[in-house]
């Protein structure tokens, strides 16, 4: 009976600003995977293929918007002991691109566990850190990073270095969140100090070759041009070439030409920026900002701990992201395979930053409840 | 359900923690957006420019090189299609993959395709020509592979190409690409590496009216180097046509009468200057230099003991020998060592000294004056006035004629003999004269060195009554482009201070030399001829009759001649090596190209009018006064 109170004023909560912004910020993610891909003749084209990702990402939005989020937290163990099991079945029959393994093949399509991982991995924080008290360094940082790290191992084994760091991410806005003590802070930032070279022993050892190879071309960007710094090399030129005001739709022939590889996917910004120049960039952040900043107010007025802890983990993560892939096609990161969430063409990635908008919804919906 | 670990004061404090996000997520914001500027609008014309280069290959296009014709209009050089093959490396993904692969599709040698990569100076984006005139079944190959070779172009560009073959080689040359050495110099500054110039004979004198300009195409490719769309930017021009003076049916005969022996046959118009025909055996076929050579072949054309390269023509320099009399007859009789009345008395020989210098006819010519002394090639009479004259006066009348000097024909490399002084000897043998050297040099022997073209340019003078016109080679250029033909005029290079009955005594001896002298195989029922024998001395001690001697050490033979006798249009000059006497193998061969030339211009004989014929005007010279 309660519930269905709280479901009639499920409309109220249905933030058209929102909606409208993802809407908009997904046109702009066709609209380019099709400029990129529209010379190509193929029966079921790529921007064909984002507009069914986007309806399953739709029917994932709804999902997670009209479930109880305190239902969706308690399945947060269970469910990502089953992204454990996925993570662990890619590594031993996963499909290999370009020397990662990280598909698991369902009949013409792939699956991609890690990118799911990422929304579990904020789902069993906010679960965790919501049950408990706040105190001893131990149960805020020591415990949830156990929680962490085997989901952050088979994930570097793949090796997916853009979802490792993007876990590491979600952890620590986690700690920001929760409010770790100064001195906790001082004996992590020591530690990490102090650790820090055996573990990029680590994970330099675990990278691939290429892998560092780009590292070492993000240092120098001169290092091997036509081979590993091509990427970060014809990305800005890309970019950089689209000035103020772009080349226009179809316009941008560093795309069109295919100097830019994965212009549909990882790149898809740099052909964005190619096509509409500084100003189209400009708008482009612009939405996300205020996509983020009405997720962040989500956040703030959420009703319980949960509920802010399950928001600021959804945008942290969707803010990295943004922040990552942008700056990495621009030539300031190195460049790690992560796709710009709602742009980049890919199923498992839109169907995720859906579900997780959805889920975040959930929470200002839940706002308006007296009772639960 | 109560959160167990949170009360709603820490709901409130992690509510305000998240303005650390939003502050964070405002500068990094900003960062991207500071970057993004700086890629777009600070650095963007930088990558624009790198964009436009990512897609755009500059491809140059070969401009056709003019046509060269004869006199009549008869085609001497074109150019046909072929295929050539370009490489862009900043296309070529694997350099050494790539050689490896165009080695054995061409069957080339991999070093040669590196090092055709690495010349000249230009971008990666600068196409290397790898190779020309590829076989249609090379292109077919290089074409079926097409993907797997990215940055490796096909163009169809024209070829240089001689229908004569072997005719005229000398004079056309032949053309190459501009070597690594060249592209250093200022002239070749608007080339590249790839492109073809002249390198031998007319091809090279005038590349630069020939070559055309190159134009320029934009390929757009994309990033595996595969051609999209092509734009001409700027289309090429073709070179100038040359037109030669030459005739190429009289050019054929020379070279045919020549046949497989050494040496060379100059015909030109002495009123003109305009060269008939210019032959030197052994040849060559420009055809086969044109293409790239191995080294092989190229030392095989180099060290050919015949020297085919070699323009015997204007690069031959050999003692004129008795032809060399009729610049001492002009000498002796302008100098006033002698006068045409003059006699000398001849008995086979001429004592020096303790040295007895011979003349050709053992028994001697008794006593002869000037006419008869060039009638009949007296030595002794030259022995005798040359030893009075003294060398100096010799040379300065050599001189007079052209001697020792480039004659200024537009070809490269002309040699210019030696015409020895006392100075001379001084500065280059750093000796002084001996008088006995005058003595065989009176003959045309000992120093003096002449090229077939300067004798060819002094019986010229001569039949031109003193007046000394340049060779020419060129007639014309024509500018197709523009439709306009630039003819260039006769030059007179001058008159030689001789007085006119000394030509003219001259003249009708030399006349008298074919009818009843040394050259009567010369003699011709359809045109007068007159001529000058000569046999040039190859080895100072030699014994026994001719036929004994191993040919290399025989003697050259020469004839100068002009015809018709009364109004001289062709001045020839012929020299065999190896021959032996100028009377027996030369002068038919000089009657031979004359008749070929009067059958082919019957208008220069008889009434008939003399069409073409340029009227020179003669300058005025102050005739040296008689003392």
């Amino acid at each position: 009976m309660i519930d269905r109170v709280i479901d009639s004023r499920g409309l109220d909560s249905f933030d058209l600003r929102f909606i409208g912004l993802i809407a908009v910020i997904l046109s702009v993610g066709v609209l380019s995977i099709y400029s990129v891909t529209h010379s190509q003749d193929t029966a079921f084209p790529f921007y064909l293929k984002q507009l069914v990702w986007i309806l399953l990402g739709t029917a994932a939005f709804l999902v997670m918007y009209l479930s109880d989020y305190h239902k969706i937290a308690r399945l947060a163990y269970p469910t990502y002991a089953v992204i454990l099991i996925l993570l662990a079945v890619v590594l031993v029959m996963g499909k290999s691109s370009r020397g990662a393994q990280r598909w698991i093949p369902i009949g013409p399509f792939a699956f991609q566990p890690s990118e799911f991982a990422k929304l579990v991995l904020v789902l069993v924080l906010a679960n965790y850190y919501s049950r408990v008290p706040r105190v001893g360094w131990l149960q805020r940082v020591v415990l949830p990073g156990l929680i962490v790290l085997p989901g952050l191992l088979l994930i570097l084994k793949q090796p997916d270095l853009g979802s490792g760091l993007s876990f590491l991410a979600v952890y620590a806005a986690m700690l920001l969140m929760v409010g770790v003590r100064s001195k906790a802070l001082g004996i992590i930032l020591l530690l990490s100090v102090m650790l820090f070279p055996f573990v990029w022993e680590m994970v330099w050892a675990s990278l691939h070759d290429y892998q560092r190879q780009r590292v070492m071309a993000f240092v120098d960007p001169d290092y091997d041009p036509g081979g590993k710094g091509y990427h970060a090399l014809q990305s800005k030129i890309a970019i950089g070439s689209g000035e103020l005001s772009g080349k226009g739709l179809y316009g941008g022939t560093q795309s069109q030409l295919k100097f830019l590889p994965e212009g549909h996917t990882d790149f898809v910004f740099a052909v964005y920026a190619e096509e509409w120049g500084f100003v189209g960039v400009l708008v482009l952040l612009a939405l996300f900002i205020a996509l983020i900043w009405v997720s962040l107010e989500i956040a703030a007025r959420a009703k319980d701990t949960l509920g802010a802890l399950l928001a600021a983990g959804i945008v942290a993560m969707l803010c990295f992201c943004v922040v990552v892939n942008i700056g990495m096609t621009a030539g300031m990161f190195p460049i790690v395979g992560i796709p710009l969430p709602l742009v980049s063409y890919g199923g498992s990635a839109t169907i995720m930053t859906m579900a997780s908008l959805g889920l975040l919804l959930n929470v200002k919906r839940r706002r308006l409840t007296l009772f639960y | 359900m109560a959160s167990a670990g949170f009360n709603d004061s820490d709901l409130l404090d992690l509510q305000r923690r998240l303005v650390i996000l939003r502050v964070g997520l405002l500068l990094v914001v900003a960062l991207l957006a500071l970057r993004l500027w700086h890629l777009q609008i600070r650095e963007g014309p930088y990558y624009r420019d790198l964009s436009e280069n990512n897609r755009t290959r500059s491809v140059v296009l070969e401009p056709a090189r003019g046509l060269i014709f004869d006199r009549n209009g008869v085609l001497l050089a074109n150019n046909v299609p072929s295929f050539t093959l370009y490489v862009t490396l900043e296309d070529v993904k694997d350099r050494q993959a790539l050689v490896a692969q165009l080695a054995s599709l061409l069957n080339l040698d991999p070093d040669v395709i590196q090092k055709k990569l690495s010349i000249g100076k230009g971008s990666k984006l600068q196409p290397r020509k790898i190779k020309d005139r590829l076989t249609l079944r090379e292109a077919t190959l290089i074409e079926s592979h097409r993907l797997d070779l990215p940055g490796v172009m096909i163009q169809v560009e024209s070829q240089r190409n001689y229908p004569g073959g072997a005719v005229a080689a000398h004079l056309l040359g032949y053309v190459g690409e501009v070597s690594a050495d060249q592209l250093e110099k200022a002239e070749f500054a608007d080339l590249h590496q790839g492109s073809i110039v002249g390198q031998y004979g007319v091809e090279k004198t005038f590349d630069r009216q020939v070559r055309g300009r190159a134009g320029q195409k934009s390929v757009e490719v994309d990033a595996l180097g595969h051609e999209k769309r092509a734009v001409v930017a700027e289309r090429p021009v073709a070179g100038d046509d040359l037109y030669l003076t030459i005739d190429i049916r009289l050019q054929k005969i020379a070279e045919d009468l020549l046949g497989e022996e050494s040496g060379a046959i100059v015909a030109l118009d002495p009123t003109t200057g305009d060269i008939l025909a210019m032959a030197s055996r052994p040849g060559f076929d420009p055809n086969v230099l044109s293409k790239e050579l191995t080294n092989k072949q190229w030392v095989e054309i180099v060290q050919n003991e015949g020297r085919p390269l070699n323009n015997r023509a204007m690069q031959g320099q050999y003692p004129p020998g008795s032809t060399f009399k009729v610049v001492m007859a002009a000498a002796a009789l302008e100098s006033n060592t002698v006068t045409p009345s003059t006699t000398v008395r001849c008995n086979g020989g001429y004592q020096f000294g303790n040295r007895l210098f011979r003349d050709w006819k053992a028994g001697g010519h008794g006593s002869v004056d000037m006419n008869e002394a060039l009638i009949h090639s007296c030595d002794v009479y030259f022995y005798t006035v040359g030893q009075r004259m003294g060398i100096d006066t010799i040379a300065e009348y050599a001189k007079q004629f052209g001697l020792g000097q480039e004659t200024g024909i537009e070809l490269p490399s002309e040699r210019v003999g030696i015409v020895p002084s006392t100075a001379w000897k001084q500065k280059a043998r750093n000796q002084p004269w001996y008088p006995g050297e005058t003595i065989s040099a009176a003959i045309g022997q000992g120093y003096v060195t002449v090229t077939p073209l300067q004798m060819a340019s002094v019986i010229g003078t001569v039949a031109n009554d003193g007046v000394a016109v340049r060779p020419r080679l060129v007639q014309a250029v024509m500018n197709r482009a523009a439709g306009e033909r630039a003819e260039f005029p006769p030059t007179i290079r001058g008159k030689v201070a001789v007085r006119p009955a000394t030509l003219a005594l001259i003249k009708s001896a030399l006349a008298d030399v074919v009818t009843k002298g040394t050259a009567t195989r010369a003699k011709s029922p359809l045109v007068t001829i007159a001529g000058k024998t000569g046999t040039a001395q190859t080895a100072a001690l030699r014994t026994g009759p001719e036929k004994d001697i191993p040919k290399k050490f025989r003697d050259h033979a020469w004839f100068v001649a002009f015809a018709p006798v009364e109004a001289p249009r062709i001045a020839v000059a012929v020299l065999a090596e190896h021959m032996g006497h100028g009377g027996s193998a030369a002068a038919p061969l000089a009657k031979d190209i004359i008749e070929a030339y009067v059958k082919a211009y019957p208008q220069v004989v008889g009434g008939a009018p003399a069409g073409n014929r340029t009227k020179v005007p003669v300058p005025a010279v102050e005739a040296r006064p008689r003392t």
